[in-house]
């Protein structure tokens, strides 16, 4: 499980990540699926690429089961057992499908040399539906595809929590449903999920759990239907239009009860 | 050691003039012009040459090396170097590396590598005890007057803010329906031009021969990662440091050791602050 | 695989047997085929495989021939004095590698050549260590010049074979693979679980070991070095240009790129030496211009299929 202290991080001035805290994936709750959410800027991104070490926190503490990992490098933090995926994908792009899922094994997923690596990886890219496009190159990809590849990269790297960074940015309906059984059947084999999400339809189907960051800082943290209206999210982010269909919903709903 | 400051402030200011060239191609294009030592030392020779024939002061060769450095930089960017500058590092680096190999054997074949003295004898100011030579005084006071030139160039005309918009957003420049291409072409250009100028000037305070072409290419590196790519300001910053760092280092270590220091600076900077102090972060 | 293999045993066959069946001149020549085929692998580990362009390779040749030199006129055994030239090159290349592995791109390259310039500076210093600019003298091996000639062709092949059996391992293991991912996306890498700052500097510090080697043979072969010449600027713009010719990040592209480049160097320009540096450029422009890939990486099919068009036009 991921616990986050009070953690800030600033950018010449500018906290970027503001004493920010929560817990996921604690005893009892893995496997939870949590959604990170908040306008453009809020810190989303920064706030995930702390915790992985990407930035170094300017103060705050970061404990991944138990340990305190504040200090640690990406690297460090992957063969730990925390894995996150980029908002724009990051794949190794003269590799083949194969080949890159194959490094995840290899580096963090435990896999004992690259053969065993291979056959892991195999195992994953079914698990996404990427199998038969093992030998193409990744360069080649269409959008979809390698957010797939992504997805598998980061399981082979056998996490226990998993960070995904607008995984469904550019999918139509379509290939978000499927993103979405996914997701669900990643969490279902007791990996915890934060995922950072714009579509408050993938949050409220998908997520136990939401946490809204506005300008750095946390500012609501909850079931999602509650967090939705909450005044000080509407305000920030979903916008009272939204917030009346919401509404709109809810009495719909109760008075066919 | 007032002498010692006096002499580098000199030196800063045509080293500044220097490196600002090469800083702005490399902020810019993303492209060491490996050629641009040779460049220098090929505007003085050409300066060298005509003064020689002529007895002109070279000071009036200024306007027209200047402009013929600018057409050669500006269609060696768009005819050959243009086609390599999406390439990796490795490739440019080593692409502009042959072509100074080739400019460099040029010119020790046909001028030699004697080194070739302008000798205008315009003797020298002493102000308590302070020697200021006039021809290094003048090259300064030049140097100083053409970057800032450039300066006003950048800041204040079309062209300039597009080549300013270019090194901070290429993709944001060319969706604003800048020409790309063009603008490397002329920032290359330009950056060939300064080169001359500062070959002209270079040519009136100092004797000229290929052996330093090389030289002169490496304070332009330590200039630019002192005081950061694509900036004037900065290179105006990183010759007046490095002009000081050499003359102070002359003083106490001796001549032979200045550059040394000024390249042993370079690589703790690279460690601990490769951007400079005025430098951009996001180039490399 | 297998075909580089192959191909690599066939020059290395090739070079070893010069000496039965052909006079010193050829046995000069394969000495420098093995010599530069060792070099240039050991540049391919950061520059080829890693993809950080260094041009710091003149930095550990000089290093290996002064040390080398040094202990040997210091009275300590040859093999051994080659032995201990190329540990010191490697730490080296390790505490180097630790501070410029930081910057990337040309921030790596202009600090790789500055180094080779400090170098050589240091170097024409610090003339009661080194000699000086007036260089160093070293003690010509007896035997006569049949013997001698034999003795360093073998120990350069040596060195070229062991760089050679170094990239096989390399090219087949978890560190290679981790090397290959690094050149490709560096944060990926990181993100990966691969400790990108160890396997740069485990790079870097490889690319030094056998330029360390070969540096100290040099010296001990030639007799003499000065620093213009151990820490030659040259020689550290030739040797990036043989893998690019051969085929950067190959198994057997630096050997390739090597061999047409001494040959090239031996038959074309040793008959212009005053124009050298010039037609090494020119090389540097053709290559980049028509071969981007190196000799190896030739679409040959494609390539074919032009100049069947051609004809049948």
């Amino acid at each position: 499980m991921l616990e986050v202290r009070n953690l800030t991080k600033n950018f010449g001035g500018i906290a970027a990540v503001n004493n920010v805290s929560f817990t996921i994936g604690a005893e009892g709750n893995k496997g939870e699926i949590v959604g990170l959410i908040g306008p453009n800027g809020a810190g989303k991104t920064t706030l995930i690429n702390v915790i992985t070490g990407v930035h170094p926190a300017t103060s705050g503490d970061i404990f991944f089961e138990g340990r305190d990992i504040t200090k640690q490098k990406p690297w460090q933090c992957a063969r730990s057992g925390l894995a996150r995926t980029f908002q724009i994908v990051q794949p190794f792009p003269a590799m083949t499908v194969l080949e890159n899922v194959t490094a995840g094994a290899l580096f963090s997923g435990g896999a004992s040399n690259k053969l065993d690596a291979e056959r892991i990886a195999l195992g994953h890219l079914e698990f996404v539906g990427l199998a038969h496009e093992a030998q193409r190159l990744a360069s080649t990809l269409t959008l979809p595809s390698r957010k797939k590849l992504e997805l598998a990269k980061s399981l082979a790297m056998n996490p226990r929590v998993l960070m995904l960074d607008e995984v469904n940015a550019g999918l139509n309906t379509g290939e978000i449903d499927k993103a979405l059984e996914l997701m669900n059947a990643i969490a279902a084999s007791g990996i915890t999920i934060l995922i950072v999400e714009h579509l408050m339809k993938v949050v409220f189907s998908l997520c136990q759990k939401v946490l809204v960051l506005h300008h750095g800082e946390l500012i609501a943290e909850g079931a999602p239907r509650e967090v939705a209206k909450d005044a000080k999210v509407v305000e920030a982010y979903l916008g009272h239009k939204f917030a009346s269909k919401l509404q709109k919903m809810d009495a719909g709903a109760s008075s066919n009860v | 050691m007032l002498q010692a400051l006096a002499n580098g402030l000199m030196l800063g200011g045509l080293y500044a003039c220097i490196a600002v060239g090469f800083s702005l191609v490399w902020g810019v294009l993303n492209i060491i012009n490996m050629m641009y030592g040779s460049l220098i030392i090929f505007a003085g020779y050409i300066t060298y040459f005509i003064w020689y024939g002529t007895k002109l002061t070279p000071i009036v060769l200024l306007l027209p090396v200047t402009i013929a450095m600018f057409v050669f930089g500006y269609l060696l960017q768009y005819l050959v170097i243009n086609r390599v500058v999406k390439r990796p590092v490795l490739t440019t680096l080593t692409l502009t590396f042959g072509l100074d190999m080739i400019l460099y054997n040029f010119m020790n074949s046909f001028f030699e590598a004697t080194p070739r003295r302008i000798s205008l004898n315009w003797g020298s100011f002493t102000i308590a005890d302070i020697v200021l030579p006039i021809d290094r005084l003048v090259a300064m006071a030049l140097a100083f007057i053409l970057t800032f030139l450039l300066y006003l160039l950048l800041r204040a005309s079309k062209v300039g803010r597009a080549i300013v918009a270019v090194r901070m957003d290429r993709d944001a420049a060319s969706l604003m329906g800048i020409q790309i291409p063009q603008i490397y072409a002329i920032t290359f250009g330009l950056g060939a031009a300064m080169a001359g100028a500062c070959g002209v000037l270079f040519a009136v305070a100092f004797p000229v021969t290929t052996n330093i072409s090389g030289l002169l290419l490496g304070k332009a590196f330590v200039i630019c990662v002192i005081g950061g790519l694509g900036s004037v300001p900065g290179a105006l910053i990183g010759g007046l440091a490095l002009g000081l760092i050499e003359s102070f280092g002359s003083h106490w270590f001796g001549p032979q050791n200045a550059i040394t220091i000024g390249f042993v600076l370079m690589l703790i900077l690279l460690m601990v602050r490769p951007t400079g102090l005025l430098g951009v972060k996001g180039y490399e | 695989m297998n075909k580089s293999i192959t191909a690599f045993l066939v020059v290395f066959i090739s070079l070893a047997a010069m000496p039965f069946i052909a006079d010193n001149y050829f046995v000069k020549l394969a000495t420098f085929i093995a010599m530069y085929s060792a070099l240039a692998l050991s540049w391919n580990f950061i520059g080829g495989f890693t993809g950080y362009p260094s041009f710091a390779t003149a930095a550990f040749i000089g290093l290996g021939s002064y040390a080398g030199a040094i202990l040997q006129n210091a009275g300590i055994n040859l093999i051994i004095a080659w032995v201990l030239a190329s540990i010191i090159t490697i730490i080296f290349a390790a505490f180097l590698g630790f501070a410029i592995l930081r910057v990337k791109g040309h921030y790596f390259a202009v600090g790789s050549i500055a180094v080779v310039e400090l170098l050589r500076l240091i170097t024409s210093s610090w003339s009661s260590f080194t000699g000086g600019g007036d260089g160093l003298n070293v003690k010509i091996m007896e035997g006569g010049p049949d013997f001698a000639g034999r003795v360093f062709l073998y120990a350069m092949l040596a060195v070229m074979l062991l760089a050679f059996l170094t990239t096989l391992w390399v090219d087949r293991s978890k560190f290679g693979f981790g090397l290959k991912a690094i050149k490709q996306n560096e944060d990926a890498a990181d993100m990966v679980g691969i400790n990108v700052t160890v396997y740069k500097i485990a790079a870097f510090s490889l690319s030094a070991v056998f330029c360390g080697t070969v540096g100290a043979i040099y010296a001990s072969w030639i007799g003499y070095i000065a620093p213009v010449d151990a820490f030659s600027i040259i020689t550290t713009l030739k040797v990036p240009v043989m893998v690019l010719l051969g085929g950067e990040g190959t198994v057997f592209g630096p050997v390739l790129g090597a061999l047409v480049f001494v040959l090239l160097e031996e038959s074309v320009w040793a008959h212009f030496l005053e124009a050298n540096q010039a037609i090494l450029g020119l090389v540097i422009v053709f290559l980049i211009f028509f071969l981007p890939g190196g000799i190896l990486k030739i679409n040959y099919r494609k390539l074919l299929a032009k100049i069947q068009g051609v004809k049948g036009a």
